[in-house]
């Protein structure tokens, strides 16, 4: 896999990854601001949110519907999502296109309108989508295990929370954009078939007079203490659970990844067999890895009946304490096989290369070359994998569930 | 990129798109049954069968086919639609053999009574999934609805009865009537060489039965019905809405699929811009559907109950302005620029080749590349999309909504 990446920073402190693909037709980007919603003030948790719905709404001069018209006519599928850490935003087109759709997002980025007549449509939107959230199960569930395994504000909703959104006003959506949409902490991942030294001298002209901003600390707080049911009346009963890994930047992070892929990590893993093949407990179920800069968790899910509920949730702990009882060179083979598959395709994918680019820099301060990943997972052996689980069996889990009827938590409480 | 075709000797018909510039090859076989197949008694056993087919046939156990599939490290999955179920496996070209050998035996499972009773649990949880799921819950009634009486209003999934009630001998029998070389193709895209893929079929699929394709086409003849399923405890109301459109063989379709962009894409539409900009809905979108013999304008509408009646006449507007006075050259480029440069990303990876390959092949024997579509998307005219506003207007015959609503009057 031969792959030339080049790095360089902006005097405003916008850090670039360029990576050139010269087998693709198109070119992608991902721009990561600190700007997500563990930034939002007490009580006004949305307020990132509601930024996130302004930005497409007009910018350096142009009007929502000339801006959109613009971008549309590059053919430039776009996106501005709010995360916890970042608000980004991502792009692709064809290659020859790229150069001429910068100026336009940067224009969004660096100078959105933000006003008055935006504000109203804006909030009302975040409100109807977290209405659509409470109605579908399973979002809601994963919303509420979030929160109980990473500590405010980093388990907090980045997609607001209904009882605060009457408090936040424009002008609390144009003072996060003011304090937090900053160029020093701002990452810049490019892929696709392009000229490096073209595009940097685009970047450079189109993001030169982003201001740079203080950078701000963020403050956590207490983590609510599970097992938590909520009560809801749906067809089947859905259960979340969670526990602690370590984050991406560790040393051991591959071995966190195995752990987790041999659970889950294809028809063939764990979870999959025990659960649903071999008893038919449910449709979905899926574990994975979620990590922070200094944090990571497991995010474990299954859907199932009411009157199936418990067993499943018995059975899938059983199952995930069970991987500390011993692993096969088949089974870790498998996961290695599975890794190189899909390091090698994603040299089809320049969305995917661009957004590899930014994360590995926000979490590792450098970019991990697919050559490297797959080093690493080769080198992977069996009784290193053994040792990670045994020493990261789960002292304690996040339990919650959603569904008719609550659950003996016991399987997890008695750890 | 090299389009390459041949029928195998049991007559099943293999069609590859080869380019070497990319990393992975995709094979899938599509195979032209789904739920309009079904009758009453059988509802649901489409779906279910592409699941059973996983589990095994002679030569392989359901262990080792998903333990197979992962160590050579595929990405590889199954679906079925309406009219296609579609079975797939992206992997890189060394593992080729192996993925086709698999994907094979998928064709012929030995539909064991043991792993029928097992795997019909996992399909009864898969409907009670998507019942907590209101959007889908739409889609299922508005398709029953609007083709009601209709083979394309049976539901993909079954009910609960219909699949407890249902048994392997049934679907044996279903088996033997759909999976066979009249129905089947074996479609390839990707990196790898024509010859082998052809050696590769004929070691692999001679099994597959010969056969004759059946399907019945009536014409759809939608009545003017509107049904609300009401969920009380729910916060959004969801609506959809459907009326007639061109059919799968119809010239028009790539016009009516830029109106459909024009009039109700995610964003930068006229419906975006009437309802979802200012606030009033949460979605609030167009799709165009085409079928085997039929055709359908979807809308769909996601918005706080107290505003339902007020934005369907909305929708009206803009519907009605459309069939009143057509689009803008302008708006034409727009969704030109943009389908295009969709299709271009879309077919960068083979998977994504796979699919338009397989469902050109299905639905009209014929093979499209990127540029045949880029050509044809471009060459489409305000005289065509007029042509298409005039014979199939933006009119919808049928109306469902889930939510708390229990009528669509004003108030």
């Amino acid at each position: 896999m031969s792959q030339t990446i080049n790095s360089f920073r902006l005097p405003n402190g916008l850090l670039v990854l360029v990576e050139p693909m010269p087998d693709v037709q198109s070119a992608a980007m991902t721009l990561l601001t600190p700007a997500g919603g563990v930034r939002d003030a007490a009580k006004k948790c949305g307020t990132a949110a509601i930024l996130t719905e302004m930005f497409p709404r007009g910018a350096s001069g142009l009007s929502a519907k000339e801006l959109c018209a613009a971008m549309d006519n590059l053919g430039l599928q776009r996106g501005v999502h709010v995360g916890s850490a970042h608000i980004t935003f991502s792009a692709a087109t064809t290659a020859d296109r790229l150069c001429d759709a910068l100026p336009h997002i940067a224009g969004m980025i660096m100078a959105p309108h933000l006003a008055d007549d935006d504000f109203e449509p804006a909030r009302d939107l975040v409100e109807q989508s977290l209405m659509s959230m409470e109605d579908e199960p399973r979002q809601r569930l994963g919303k509420v295990l979030r929160e109980y395994s990473y500590a405010a504000p980093w388990g907090s909703s980045s997609e607001g929370e209904l009882a605060d959104l009457p408090q936040i006003t424009a002008d609390d959506v144009r003072q996060h954009f003011s304090k937090y949409v900053s160029p020093n902490e701002a990452i810049l991942g490019v892929a696709g078939n392009i000229d490096p030294a073209q595009i940097r001298e685009v970047i450079e002209s189109v993001f030169g007079d982003w201001k740079p901003l203080p950078i701000h600390d963020i403050e956590t707080g207490e983590l609510p203490k599970s097992p938590y049911h909520i009560e809801h009346d749906s067809a089947q009963t859905h259960i979340g659970l969670a526990w602690n890994t370590v984050p991406y930047k560790d040393e051991r992070y591959y071995e966190a990844w195995a752990a987790v892929s041999l659970l889950s990590g294809g028809m063939s893993s764990r979870l999959f067999t025990e659960v649903r093949e071999k008893r038919g407990l449910c449709y979905a179920i899926s574990a994975s890895l979620s990590t922070l800069q200094n944090e990571g968790r497991v995010f474990a899910y299954a859907g199932t009946t009411p009157e199936r509920a418990q067993e499943t949730l018995d059975v899938t702990v059983a199952e995930i304490l069970r991987l500390s009882e011993g692993i096969t060179d088949d089974e870790l083979q498998r996961c290695k096989a599975r890794a190189k598959s899909s390091l090698i395709m994603q040299q089809e994918s320049t969305t995917s290369r661009a957004s590899s680019l930014a994360r590995d820099m926000y979490h590792l301060d450098r970019v991990v070359s697919l050559n490297e990943i797959n080093e690493r997972i080769n080198a992977l052996t069996t009784s290193q994998v053994r040792d990670f689980v045994v020493e990261h069996t789960p002292k304690s889990m996040v339990l919650v569930t959603l569904g008719p009827q609550s659950l003996d938590p016991g399987c997890v409480t008695s750890l | 990129m090299k389009f390459q075709h041949c029928t195998l000797s049991n007559g099943l018909t293999l069609i590859a798109e080869t380019n070497p510039a990319v990393y992975s090859v995709a094979a899938g076989f599509f195979v032209r049954t789904g739920s309009r197949d079904e009758t009453n008694e059988v509802s649901g056993v489409s779906h279910f069968l592409e699941h059973m087919a996983f589990k095994g046939d002679e030569k392989f156990t359901a262990d080792d086919i998903n333990r197979v599939f992962d160590e050579i490290g595929a990405k590889y999955n199954a679906s079925t639609s309406e009219e296609v179920t579609m079975y797939y496996a992206a992997v890189l070209p060394e593992y080729l053999e192996h993925a086709m050998e698999l994907l094979s035996s998928l064709m012929q499972p030995s539909l064991r009574t043991e792993d029928f009773d097992m795997e019909k649990n996992v399909i009864l949880e898969e409907i009670s999934m998507y019942e907590d799921q209101p959007s889908f819950t739409c889609y299922d009634h508005i398709m029953a609805t609007h083709f009601s009486g209709h083979p394309l209003g049976q539901s993909i999934l079954g009910t609960n009865e219909s699949i407890t009630a249902l048994s392997a001998s049934q679907m044996q029998s279903y088996h033997r009537s759909h999976y066979h070389t009249g129905n089947i193709t074996l479609a390839i895209a990707g990196n790898c060489q024509f010859e082998d893929v052809v050696a590769l079929a004929e070691k692999y699929c001679k099994g597959i039965p010969m056969g004759t394709p059946s399907r019945m086409l009536p014409t759809v003849q939608p009545k003017p019905v509107t049904k609300l399923v009401v969920r009380e405890a729910s916060n959004q109301e969801h609506i959809m809405q459907m009326g007639p459109g061109p059919d799968s063989r119809d010239n028009l379709r790539f016009a009516a699929e830029l109106l459909s962009v024009v009039v109700g894409d995610d964003s930068g539409s006229r419906l975006f811009w009437e309802l979802v900009d200012p606030g009033h809905a949460e979605s609030a979108d167009l799709s165009y559907s085409e079928y085997d013999g039929a055709g359908a304008w979807m809308s769909y509408l996601s918005c706080s109950p107290e505003h339902v009646v007020e934005n369907l006449a909305r929708f009206q507007k803009v519907f009605n302005d459309i069939n009143a006075n057509g689009i803008t050259a302008d708006e034409l480029e727009q969704a030109r620029n943009k389908v295009a440069s969709r299709i271009v990303l879309r077919g960068e990876r083979p998977m994504g080749r796979l699919s338009s390959l397989g469902g050109n092949w299905m639905y009209r024997s014929e093979y499209r590349s990127i540029s045949d579509d880029l050509k044809a998307v471009r060459a489409v005219t305000l005289d065509e999309i007029r042509d298409v506003v005039r014979l199939y207007p933006l009119s919808m015959t049928t109306t469902v909504g889930v939510g708390p609503l229990t009528e669509l009057a004003a108030s």
